[in-house]
């Protein structure tokens, strides 16, 4: 059954204009279809989509706390088994790059070490957007964030990388793990659907805008979530049973942007004008990267 | 009915296999340990179908139990002290969520220091967590109240967890002959789960745990409070219930020879069985004394206890907890409990056996010479037994 | 007012009931006789208040197209974000200030 015309996710939820977190849920329930419990960490997804009396929410959804949606998942897949309907129900997590990488690894952690099946996606707005643009573990490299201040003293913004969150999952040889991209949506659309039809844990990593944090025009989402990956700087791709020599790169950019085209239109990475060399770092980093996928000419 | 050698761990894991619980997530720790373990064999023979979840903490246990309440299915867990206080932020939820899940608990003293014996703090300290509390003096009470747990919990004018302790190795790891119950009349006495209450389910989309504004967020919390006030005729009737069939009986607050007595002794679990001993042993010597037993903590038994030691002179309460800048906790509460009343009698609190200090018969001795002398004149509200003062007064400079 | 147990919520999808139009400072008008129909709009649509709708009743930039749907903005729910603007490949879609 196709789903892509219904709507799961409905309007009226009160997340900022411009805010891609909407557009990752949207598709992603359009491709699981009606039969899917959704777990949330706390964080602005959870927020928005849910302010009391109502809901955007037309699948069965819950909420518990921030660290432990995958725990809580885990919890549902069990009773499901119990009661006998494991096989047609879906269950997808949403939980932010906080509730993931940071606070909620753990318990991510757990929930693949057990082999739940479970289909696992971080929406990655690179900061603790909802309490107002604090810096993760998955913020990057040479971003302000209101705990990444830059001044003087600190000209850099974050001074650490960011945190490979896909890698270390995929480390855990789960069946699947992949990066994603909305502004991609056929490449998102097929890897939502593949590891819906994966048993076991499957964990997505989207990027995902954030205007208020990332400090662009509402309008610039999309084109800003795809420059990351022409840039290079948000690869594409997936990865099975843990198997890193079998890493299947799904958007091969035919020539790689400069990361200034990325960097320039965010006010978040402002500063890093005034400091060129970090700007070739952060090329250089990329270029790393990339070099073991592009042929040298 | 039949009679089994079980630990403490073990009364509780049969009662989740008598209550045909479906998912148990749990996380080892001492003193309960056994209990997942008994849970992991009894699964391993096939002689209890349910869903193991070894998760990665205690923290995790409960989210877990919440996800399979919320699916509508039955949850327990287990666990003690350290592992409780992880789940504090956890415990709000499940009874802000009103999921209907029991929790055994051996009962034990929080860090630091490191100690891993007797002591109530773990469970006292979660008191307003909104969870009904049961304490067991035996084994056959952890595995009884266990499945009252459930009876209560899971009734329509509740829908709140509950948690059932019981004291580290002197119950949990302690063999006691139990009546194990037919699953026939355990199945007749907790029925079907019904699922009174919204699950996760895609025929029925229902969001839990939403974000909650001033405008509703104090109503909600008014009707969970209201919710916990109805369990107190629930449990009652739990309680008739079970000893219909079952036989035995309990209450919430239970006497020993109160009726005349001049000063009263307050206990809840494991000991209360010296304190009898030494009630009976006092009798013998003339002294008007009489035992009061707490086997429900939350809702706290206001009124019972009122009525049942209004007419002492003086009431010491064993308190197996304390709060650092009053005292223990049963104290407060019942002194408290006393505020609509015109006439009260002393009420003195004795902080007792902490981290796994015996509580021995003359302990309870002291306890009683000092009540006594409290009838009249000045008395001293907080008294620590069996401590070494000289050794604080080393430390700290003085008392 | 009206509560429920545990603040579950038993009405699904019921933010629609909360419309957020009022939020707009810019609103995006299709001009449909340059709209190719392509959905890009309703695919990045983050409300979503772009809704899929029979065309035949619609101006069309190519007769050939006119038995697809097209897209036609809520402005119920339409916070004015502009990426349907910013996404539109033929740039058929206006951003014009709200007049108050």
């Amino acid at each position: 059954m196709n789903y892509e015309d219904m709507e799961f996710f409905a309007p009226g939820h009160r997340a900022c204009a411009g805010c891609a977190a909407p557009i990752i849920v949207k598709w992603a329930l359009k491709i699981a279809g009606p039969k899917t419990i959704v777990v949330n960490a706390t964080g602005c997804l959870e927020v928005f989509s849910t302010p009391y009396p109502h809901t955007s929410w037309r699948l069965p959804w819950i909420h518990t706390a921030f660290e432990n949606a995958a725990a809580t998942a885990s919890g549902i897949d069990a009773a499901l088994k119990a009661i006998g309907k494991r096989d047609d129900i879906n269950i997808i997590v949403f939980g932010g790059d906080g509730g993931t990488s940071d606070i909620g690894f753990q318990s991510l952690s757990g929930m693949a070490e057990r082999g739940h099946n479970i289909l696992y996606i971080m929406y990655d707005n690179e900061a603790y957007m909802n309490t107002g643009i604090q810096r993760s573990s998955s913020t990057p490299f040479g971003a302000w964030t209101s705990t990444t201040q830059v001044g003087p003293s600190k000209p850099l913004g974050k001074e650490e990388f960011k945190k490979p969150i896909a890698d270390i999952m995929a480390a855990h040889r789960i069946p699947y793990v992949a990066t994603a991209n909305p502004a991609f949506l056929p490449d998102f659309k097929a890897k939502i659907q593949k590891a819906l039809s994966i048993k076991g844990p499957k964990f997505i990593h989207t990027i995902s805008s954030c205007t208020t944090g990332w400090r662009h025009d509402p309008s610039k989402t999309i084109e800003i979530m795809r420059l990351a990956t022409e840039t290079g700087i948000f690869p594409l791709w997936e990865i099975e049973n843990g198997d890193f020599s079998k890493i299947r790169i799904t958007y091969m950019p035919k020539q790689r942007k400069p990361v200034e085209e990325y960097l320039k239109p965010q006010g978040r990475f402002r500063h890093l004008f005034n400091e060129p060399e970090k700007i070739k770092e952060i090329q250089r980093m990329v270029d790393e990267w990339w070099a073991r996928f592009e042929v040298k000419s | 009915m039949p009679m089994m050698m079980l630990r403490g761990n073990e009364s509780t894991a049969y009662a989740a296999k008598l209550a045909r619980v479906k998912v148990i997530p749990a996380y080892p720790i001492t003193p309960s340990t056994l209990f997942p373990e008994k849970v992991s064999e009894l699964i391993a023979n096939g002689e209890m179908e349910a869903e193991f979840l070894p998760v990665e903490s205690e923290h995790s246990a409960l989210s877990a139990a919440i996800g399979a309440a919320a699916t509508g299915v039955r949850a327990m867990t287990a666990t003690a002290s350290q592992g409780l206080a992880l789940m504090h932020e956890v415990l709000f939820i499940a009874s802000g969520m009103r999921m209907p899940i029991v929790m055994a608990i051996g009962n034990r003293a929080l860090s630091a220091p490191v100690n891993i014996w007797a002591d109530q703090q773990d469970t006292i300290a979660e008191r307003d967590s909104g969870w009904i509390q049961f304490y067991a003096e035996t084994n056959q009470e952890a595995l009884d109240l266990t499945l009252i747990a459930f009876k209560v919990a899971e009734n329509e004018n509740v829908l709140l967890p509950a948690m059932m302790g019981m004291d580290a190795f002197v119950l949990t790891h302690t063999m006691e002959p139990v009546n194990v119950p037919d699953q026939k009349d355990v199945d007749e006495y907790l029925g079907e789960k019904k699922i009174n209450y919204p699950v996760l389910d895609p025929e029925k989309p229902a969001t839990f745990g939403a974000f909650v504004f001033p405008e509703h967020y104090m109503d909600i919390r008014y009707s969970q409070y209201i919710a916990m006030e109805h369990a107190k005729s629930v449990i009652d009737d739990a309680f008739k219930e079970f000893e219909k069939k079952f036989g035995r009986r309990y209450s919430k607050v239970s006497g020993f020879m109160t009726d005349d007595a001049e000063v009263i002794l307050v206990t809840m679990g494991s000991i209360t069985g010296t304190a009898r001993e030494t009630v009976r042993k006092l009798r013998e010597r003339g002294e008007k004394v009489g035992l009061v037993k707490i086997t429900v903590y939350r809702p706290f038994p206001k009124e019972e206890l009122v009525s049942i030691t209004r007419n002492a002179k003086v009431v010491a309460v064993v308190d197996r907890n304390v709060s650092p800048g009053f005292g223990g906790a049963i104290f407060t509460e019942l002194v408290a409990s006393y505020n609509k009343e015109k006439r009260k009698p002393r009420i003195l609190d004795f902080i007792m056996g902490l981290g796994g200090r015996d509580v021995k018969i003359e302990n309870y001795e002291q306890v009683y010479d000092i009540a006594k002398k409290a009838k009249r004149g000045k008395f001293k509200e907080i008294n620590w037994i069996d401590v070494d003062e000289e050794a604080v007064k080393e430390v700290e400079g003085s008392i | 007012m009206k509560i429920s147990r545990g603040a579950t919520i038993t009405e699904p999808g019921s933010t629609a009931l909360e419309e957020t139009g009022s939020w707009r400072t810019f609103r995006p008008v299709i001009r449909y006789e340059k709209c190719i129909r392509c959905m890009i709009c309703w695919n990045f649509c983050p409300e979503p208040a772009i809704e899929k709708k029979e065309g035949e009743n619609y101006p069309v930039a190519n007769p050939k197209l006119i038995k697809m749907p097209v897209p036609v903005i809520n402005y119920n729910f339409c916070k004015g974000c502009g990426i349907c603007v910013n996404e539109c490949p033929t740039k058929a879609i206006d951003f014009v200030r709200e007049e108050k």
